[in-house]
């Protein structure tokens, strides 16, 4: 590969000048427009780029440059339109990519173009790097560095993974370094683009992360350059020539203030850049893209880091300038696959971030690093879609190409405006660019090479602010004909929409998976959100399991004086001593600890903070935040011993877990626990310490409830063990013969009340039954005969106030209840589910629950306790969510009891809740160009440390309708109606929020046809970011919660309401609407790397019988539920390799677990799934299915796109929708 | 002849309107006090305070419950007795807030005992704003009523017709 790579060089780089000019050119022109300036105006973020004082120098240096690019851009302009590149392209190459492809292609291109920037500087490395690159392809990305002799240095530092790590919690020593890293690592980058595809093959995540990182430095630079250019200019748009000096000017001279300016913006995303990379082949993918452009696409890698963004926006206007990238279009030939479609941006960004990292020093990958950077966003968010805890950057090398071309598709949807113009040139061009790749870089010089990126980032802030103008049209507004196009569905997972912002605040962004909006693009006034017919609302996942998160310790915690705001990367400085706010706009004093940086150790640095860096951080409170010593993690099991739960038999598995998790429960010294059994009286157990065994003490009168002994019932943890041991091992056989049948659930809940109440804690509640004794009885209200009504569905809502009263009262004692239903019938979770609900718990169901008859659903019970006893947990929480002026909330969704308008109350915080929360305008936002929105979390951990976690987002405004269609984030979107037709049912019926979904898709689809789209109204037009409106809102329909006509039973629908309102979205979404795999016939091809596995990645399936063939066989995930379904006439390979039978007829029918085969196939199909179920709160099942099993209509109801009974098919349902477009 | 059955029945309303108009006066403060929370932020995450907080709520909404009825009772019973009166403009005025009220008291979730004001509802923004501006409504309606019956009282008793 590198050989050819290098011959190319020379040749492209002959071309790539003049339109790398052109770009820039064009880039300019297009910030000069409107849009830029008014950003700039209102944004914070762009504020800080302005402050430093030194920052002045750079602007003279970046004038230079300017001049330069605009002669460029005089005589290509005209390229950057879609019909010119495009034609260009596709008549010089033969790329016969599909549209969704094309998004991706764009994104390529830029990652290009910043890689021949970068190139520019270090032709002379090129050459070399290419070697080393190969050599490397295992162990590559050291080899490289070294490549760039220079960098060497630097490139230690990215390279070694064990560094990033031990940076982790700090976040930004390193930054003076950094900055020379930087410069170093542009260097490299260059390099990179053509060494990079040998490198992809052999896909080490290591030597990714090591490009990634480097490239990351480079990329930083690029958007100082711009930022500076802003400063200069003001607007931000301007920025983009300026750029490029900037990186010579930060490289070069490294000097403090250019560091400055950065580490503002950098920091923060290149740990998320680090993080990513470690984390998960996706955030691999990331880095590689910022690494060079041409190493992404080469790598399959960079197929995933194209969802990110894209910021495909930007890179399409630079389209123009792309015709320069098709140098990197040749990396593509090597790969076939557009995949490549990183947005030069997008790969900036991430080298950004991953510099900023580096220079944070917090290598902490995982999700976190997705959050911060815009573009690692998608990276993020395909995570938490699939597993991708794993930090391997590696699996980006491996992917199959294949995989990532369905990415970019839906990637590029949000972003990028400009892309669907730029794609077709890109790909064009990228086909050609085989031989090209590596002549971009040698033709830029270091300067050019930096204005080119700028423009870039530019382009693409400014597009992003302009949005349409500049671009025709950008990929998330293409048109798509819903009813003509066929596989509607991507192939790959799909990612969240980046923002449209500058890549500095991209990269510095919160990540989608803790934080998503459903619009991407604020809309100006209420009137043009009414206009769009799209709920505007946010999707929140505060207390995600973080593997790296800065946490700051500090006498001040540095607020808002008049809002309370905790200072975050998107307030601007107005000099050292002065920030203002980014939500109320008040101007507020740096306290004086605040100018002085722990990381670098230097002083008068206050942007460069690592509050000011990260957008998610948390912070160890002060005893001001504690008016009571924290709380101790107190832990207290009320269980149900009547017959019924005796019978099922879940005393003994849970007993099990406890014995094996006693000591893995959070909390410190001061961990108390207690048990109490119920029948129909309530019986506790006396644990003091020095007792030789524990004592029962019963109560039977329920009616009026007391403790017989209050202080010995909640015992310390380690003081007590052996008695807990010994109560644990005697439990599950101490009611075996019990005759009591009744259940006095509400007595014992009061009696828990009463215990807990001078601590606060978690009370888990098990219970079998319909309660039927004392308070809180309730009696069956569920008519057999009304399961499958296609009309009204009662009793949906509590048959009694009793168990809210006491969820009240808890939630006022800090003390949340969470609530495991093992029951075989109806037991009114409706009402039940109320404990849970207000004191901010979590609700577990297990239908028809035994633990011999049911194995499956004792082992789901058994892993869901394991997870549910170990994980995070904290105390006394409240939550509290700010956003900009002139944005309200109302209506929140989740579980907790809201307590003032904006604050809510959570008794405990966990990291599986996710919350929701609509918002409206209230007062024009035209004056701001920027809106953020801040989540703080002030919990008491299990250690009895007050932290306070804040998440910060940054979103666009946009004045118009188009805008607000691009920037759609349908995942959110269906998210965020799925809850409010949960209320909806709840407030009113059923009936009336099916229709409101169904009418929120007629809506917004007629609302765009009649507005935005110019097309003619005879077919079903959609923008293709809502492309995959109908068919959630489809899924939605047949979910259990809200499916009619369909035989469902009370309990699993008003389960599957409260799954809706408190799971977090990655997990919603897969419960809404699962994924289907392919999986007899998986191979390495597009696989990615996770932890030393192969992981294979097969392409997603649209959810119909249609593609179910008899020779194959399928895996779906359905979030909670895995089934495998094994076709009549599967290949008895794959039979015995897999399942470890002989033939189809020899399977059992209850199969729930793939055997350990030595076979290749059997590996690939278990890694598969291993890497699916990781990270996921609930651990699913397995179930094997086999065609003719009476199990199968489990599977079939979940093919939603097909026809049922009580059912619209995907098509009917489109056509349906047409109809009432047309009324 | 002045004492007339409707002057009866204004000048009774007269007196019930002032009654109303306390409580629409004492709503729009209930949900004021619940909008706001005075506690300093930091005081606010103290777990004291979520208490004082949680029950006060729980007080107020328990307050608005128990004004329900008798609001709604007492403005039937005008329009009963504009009915029997024979007034119909002024019934005809009432009419449309008569079925309002109907519809808020019988169209309350399924299966709750509970009327409106069920304190984790009440505290959504979104309902909270809904009620206070209810409340407004409804002042505004009776101190425009009470006038109105002020000058329907005299128009009946004084100015009788010839």
């Amino acid at each position: 590969m590198s050989a050819p790579a290098e011959s190319p060089h020379p040749a492209a780089s002959a071309r790539i000048p003049p339109k790398l000019g052109g770009a820039a050119a064009s880039g300019a022109a297009a910030p000069a427009g409107p849009g830029p300036a008014p950003h700039q105006q209102n944004g914070p973020a762009q504020n800080q780029m302005h402050v430093p004082s030194g920052y002045g120098l750079h602007p003279q240096n970046y004038i230079a440059p300017s001049g330069h690019y605009p002669q460029g851009p005089g005589k290509m302009t005209s390229l950057p339109l879609d019909s010119q590149c495009g034609d260009y392209y596709s008549g010089l190459y033969i790329v016969p990519t599909q549209n969704v492809v094309t998004p991706n292609t764009a994104n390529q291109q830029p990652g290009a173009q910043q890689m021949y920037g970068r190139g520019p500087p270090a032709p002379h490395i090129v050459g070399s790097t290419p070697g080393p690159f190969q050599g490397a392809a295992s162990s590559a990305s050291h080899l490289h560095t070294s490549a760039s002799q220079p960098y060497s240095p630097f490139v230690n530092h990215y390279s070694s993974p064990a560094m990033y790590s031990a940076n982790s919690s700090v976040a930004s020593q390193g930054f003076p370094s950094t900055c020379g890293h930087y410069a170093m690592s542009t260097v490299s980058n260059a390099a990179y683009p053509s060494v990079s595809y040998p490198s992809l093959p052999a896909g080490d995540p290591y030597g990714q992360q090591m490009f990634t990182s480097q490239n990351a430095p480079t990329v930083r630079p690029v958007r100082d350059n711009s930022f500076s250019g802003h400063s200069t200019a003001i607007s931000h748009s301007s920025p983009l020539p300026p750029p490029p000096s900037h990186q010579y000017h930060q490289q070069q001279s490294l000097s403090g203030c250019s560091t400055l300016s950065w580490s503002a913006s950098g920091l923060p995303s290149t740990q998320d850049n680090l993080l990513r990379n470690h984390s998960g082949s996706l955030a691999t993918a990331n880095s590689n893209p910022t690494n060079t452009v041409a190493d992404s696409l080469s790598c399959p890698v960079m197929q995933n880091v194209q969802p990110l963004k894209s910021s495909p926006v930007v890179s399409s206007v630079l389209s123009g300038a792309s015709s320069t990238r098709t140098p990197p279009a040749a990396n593509r030939p090597v790969e076939p696959v557009a995949s490549v479609t990183q947005p030069s941006e997008l790969l900036q960004q991430k080298g950004v971030d991953s510099s900023s990292t580096t220079s944070s020093a917090s290598p902490v990958p995982n999700s976190y690093d997705a959050l911060e950077g815009g573009s690692y966003r998608d990276m993020l968010s395909s995570s938490a879609s699939s597993p991708a805890p794993d930090p391997a950057p590696e699996p980006d090398p491996a992917p199959a190409s294949a995989p990532t071309a369905p990415q970019p598709s839906k990637m590029a949807k949000p972003f990028g405006y400009g892309y669907p113009t730029l794609q077709p040139g890109y790909q064009n061009a990228t086909a050609p660019l085989n031989s090209g790749v590596p002549p971009s870089s040698p033709v830029y010089s270091g300067f050019q090479q930096y204005a080119q990126y700028p423009g870039m980032n530019q382009l693409s802030s400014s597009l992003g602010g302009l949005s349409l103008q500049s671009s025709p049209q950008p990929e998330s507004l293409r048109p798509v004909n819903l009813t003509q196009e066929r596989n509607i569905l991507p192939m790959t997972p799909v990612w969240a929409p980046v923002p449209n912002l500058n890549l500095d605040l991209k990269k510095l962004n919160c990540s989608p998976d803790s934080f998503r909006c459903t619009l991407t693009n604020i809309p100006q006034t209420q009137a043009l959100l009414n206009k769009a017919k799209l709920p505007l609302g946010l999707l929140l996942h505060p207390f995600r399991d973080l593997t790296q998160l800065p946490v700051i310790t500090s006498n001040t915690i540095v607020r808002c004086r008049s809002c309370r705001t905790y200072i975050n990367p998107f307030v601007s400085f107005i000099d050292q001593r002065r920030w203002k706010c980014n939500l109320c706009y008040r101007v507020n004093d740096v306290p004086e600890e605040f100018m002085y940086n722990p990381l670098t150790r230097s002083y008068g640095e206050p942007h460069k903070r690592p509050e000011v860096q990260n957008s998610t951080v948390e912070f160890i409170a002060s005893s001001d935040y504690m008016l009571r010593p924290p709380q101790p993690a107190v832990y207290l099991f009320v269980l149900d011993v009547s017959h019924n739960a005796v019978e099922a038999g879940y005393l003994t598995i849970l007993c099990q877990s406890l014995l094996e998790n006693l000591d893995k429960l959070p909390g410190d010294s001061r961990t108390r626990i207690g048990f109490m059994t119920f029948d129909s009286t309530i019986h506790f157990y006396n644990l003091q310490e020095g007792l030789s065994q524990p004592q029962m003490l019963i109560v039977s009168d329920i009616d009026d409830v007391f403790l017989p002994t209050p202080d010995s019932l909640l015992v310390n943890l380690y003081e007590s063990k052996e008695l807990i041991k010994d109560l644990l091992n005697a439990l599950p056989n101490m009611f075996t013969n019990t005759r009591e049948t009744h259940s006095a659930l509400g007595p014992a809940l009061q009696a828990a009340f009463k215990l807990m109440s001078p601590t606060g804690g978690r009370v888990s509640v098990f219970q079998t039954q319909l309660p039927s004794l004392g308070a809180g009885l309730l009696q069956s209200r569920e008519d057999p005969n009304q399961r499958s009504s296609t009309k009204v569905v009662q009793h949906l809502g509590p048959a009694t106030d009793f168990y809210k009263k006491l969820a009240l009262d808890c939630s006022g004692q800090q003390t949340a209840v969470d609530l495991f239903l093992l029951s075989s019938q109806y037991s009114d979770l409706a009402s039940l589910a109320c404990m849970s609900k207000y004191s901010a718990g979590c609700i577990y169901y297990y239908p028809s629950f035994h633990y011999t008859h049911n194995p499956s659903q004792a082992e789901k019970l058994q892993k869901d306790l394991k997870r549910y006893l170990t994980r995070k947990i904290g105390f006394e929480a409240v939550m509290r969510i700010r956003c900009t002026k002139g944005l309200s909330m109302h209506t929140f969704h989740g579980n907790f009891f809201v307590r003032s308008t904006d604050l809510l109350s959570l008794a405990n915080i966990n990291p599986d809740a996710g919350f929701a929360v609509q918002l409206s305008i209230e007062e024009n936002l035209t004056d701001t160009s920027l809106v953020c929105f801040q989540t703080a979390l002030l919990y008491t951990s299990s250690k009895g440390e007050r932290r306070i976690r804040v998440h910060t987002l940054c979103l666009p405004v946009v004045s118009s309708l188009a805008d607000v269609y691009a920037g759609v984030d349908v995942q959110a979107a269906i998210c965020l109606l799925a809850n409010m037709a949960v209320d909806r049912s709840i407030s009113s019926s059923l009936s009336d929020a099916r229709d409101a979904l169904v009418n929120a898709v007629v809506d917004s689809l007629s609302a765009y046809g009649s507005t935005v789209s110019n097309l003619q109204h005879s077919a079903l037009i959609a923008p293709s970011s809502l492309k995959l409106f109908p068919l959630y809102v489809l899924a939605l329909l047949k979910q259990k919660a809200f499916r009619t006509g369909t035989s469902t039973r009370l309990d699993d629908r008003v389960y599957a309401m409260c799954q809706i309102k408190c799971q977090p979205l990655v997990h919603l979404m897969k419960m809404i609407h699962p994924n289907l795999y392919r999986i007899d016939r998986l191979t390495d091809e597009g696989a990615i790397h996770v932890n030393d596995r192969v992981v294979p990645q097969p392409p997603l399936q649209k959810l119909s019988a249609e593609k179910l063939t008899r020779e194959g066989a399928f895996l779906m995930d359905c979030g909670s539920v895995f089934y495998i379904w094994i076709g009549k006439s599967c290949d008895n390979n794959f039979i015995e390799d897999v399942l470890g039978y002989p033939n189809f007829a020899s399977i059992p029918q209850k199969m729930t677990h793939l055997p350990e085969l030595d076979t290749l196939s059997s590996e690939r199909a278990r890694s598969f799934i291993t890497w699916l179920r990781d990270n996921r709160p609930l651990s699913p099942i397995l179930h094997v299915v086999k065609d003719e099993s009476p199990a199968k209509t489990e599977f079939f109801q979940h093919l939603i796109e097909d026809r049922t009974e009580a059912a619209f098919s995907y098509y009917e349902f489109l056509l349906h929708i047409q109809q009432q477009i047309c009324k | 002849m002045a004492f007339t059955f409707a002057a009866f029945c204004y000048m009774l309303s007269l007196v019930l309107c002032a009654a109303l108009i306390f409580f629409a006066i004492w709503h729009i403060i209930a949900f004021d006090e619940l909008r706001t929370d005075f506690k300093s932020p930091i005081d606010q995450c103290n777990p004291v305070h979520a208490r004082e907080r949680l029950r006060n709520i729980e007080r107020i909404c328990f307050l608005l419950r128990k004004l329900v009825l008798p609001e709604y009772s007492i403005h039937s019973l005008f329009c009963i007795m504009f009915l029997c009166a024979q007034e119909w403009l002024t019934l005809g005025l009432n009419v449309p807030l008569l079925f309002y009220h109907f519809w808020r008291y019988f169209h309350c979730p399924a299966d709750s005992s509970e009327l409106a004001y069920d304190p984790p509802a009440v505290m959504n923004a979104d309902t909270l704003s809904y009620c206070q501006k209810e409340a407004w409504c409804k002042l505004a309606f009776y101190l425009l009523s009470f006038f109105y019956y002020l000058y329907c009282t005299c128009d009946v008793c004084v100015f009788e017709p010839v």
